[in-house]
């Protein structure tokens, strides 16, 4: 998937890989995907209801051996 | 759509009660919260000036808290040391070294440390409100604690919580 952006979220913990992703977000235009690479399991959940609260679309969401990359269309 | 608003009263002035009202107030932050926190009694700690040191666990009566080295093979580390509160007590600076170790623990696993949680917090915006009346009460000036903090009481709070959608005593 074609991504403007990517952030490195790998080895961060809660609440750290959602407050990037919200500064990360801040930084781009309407429309504009960011990648987001991370470890903490819990980040699955805590990604749907980040995306769900703020009208960011989590376009896909997938787990490769132990790490979960996001796809986040910015509002 | 109106903005949500967080109120929290943080009362805990120990390293590991330091989480949970930075973690809240700069995540309703991220997710377009305004947040406001009051701080109380012993919570009056986290607005301390500096690197927030001061800042112990101390494990001694309280049965919750897992004992387990943060260094060393997986079968060390997978350890409880179930430490008698008698011979806790009687350990010159147990809490100090607790304390390293709990700090090791929380970088190991990638969890923010408390200043940092803190700015993040302060940058998103969240207004930080210090009790002024338990200020005075231990022996604290406003020169002790960080800038940009608002001072007062118990109606001050209300003002903001009356209105919020979430309220939490932390």
């Amino acid at each position: 998937m074609n991504f403007d952006k990517e952030l490195d979220a790998r080895g961060l913990n809660c609440p750290l890989p959602i407050l990037r992703t919200k500064k990360a977000l801040a930084e781009m235009t309407s429309a504009q995907v960011l990648k987001v690479v991370a470890t903490d399991p819990g980040s699955v959940k805590d990604m749907q209801a980040f995306a769900k609260q703020t009208g960011n679309e989590l376009v896909s969401s997938a787990e490769t051996g132990g790490e979960y990359t996001f796809f986040m269309k910015k509002k | 759509m109106e903005t949500k608003k967080l109120a929290i009263i943080a009362t805990k002035g120990t390293l590991d009660w330091a989480y949970p009202p930075f973690i809240l107030a700069s995540t309703g932050a991220a997710l377009g919260y305004e947040v406001e926190v009051f701080f109380t009694f012993y919570g009056l700690q986290l607005l301390r000036k500096g690197d927030l040191s001061a800042l112990k666990v101390s494990p001694l009566g309280n049965p919750g808290m897992p004992m387990k080295m943060p260094f060393g093979p997986k079968w060390f580390k997978g350890i409880n040391w179930n430490i008698p509160n008698a011979v806790q007590s009687l350990v010159p600076f147990y809490e100090n070294v607790a304390t390293s170790l709990m700090k090791m623990t929380i970088k190991n696993n990638g969890v923010a440390s408390i200043p940092e949680l803190r700015t993040l917090c302060l940058e998103a915006d969240c207004k930080f409100i210090a009790c002024q009346m338990t200020v005075e009460l231990f022996g604290f000036d406003h020169s002790n604690f960080i800038d940009g903090i608002e001072y007062g009481g118990a109606a001050t709070f209300f003002e903001f919580a009356g209105e919020s959608d979430i309220c939490l005593f932390i």
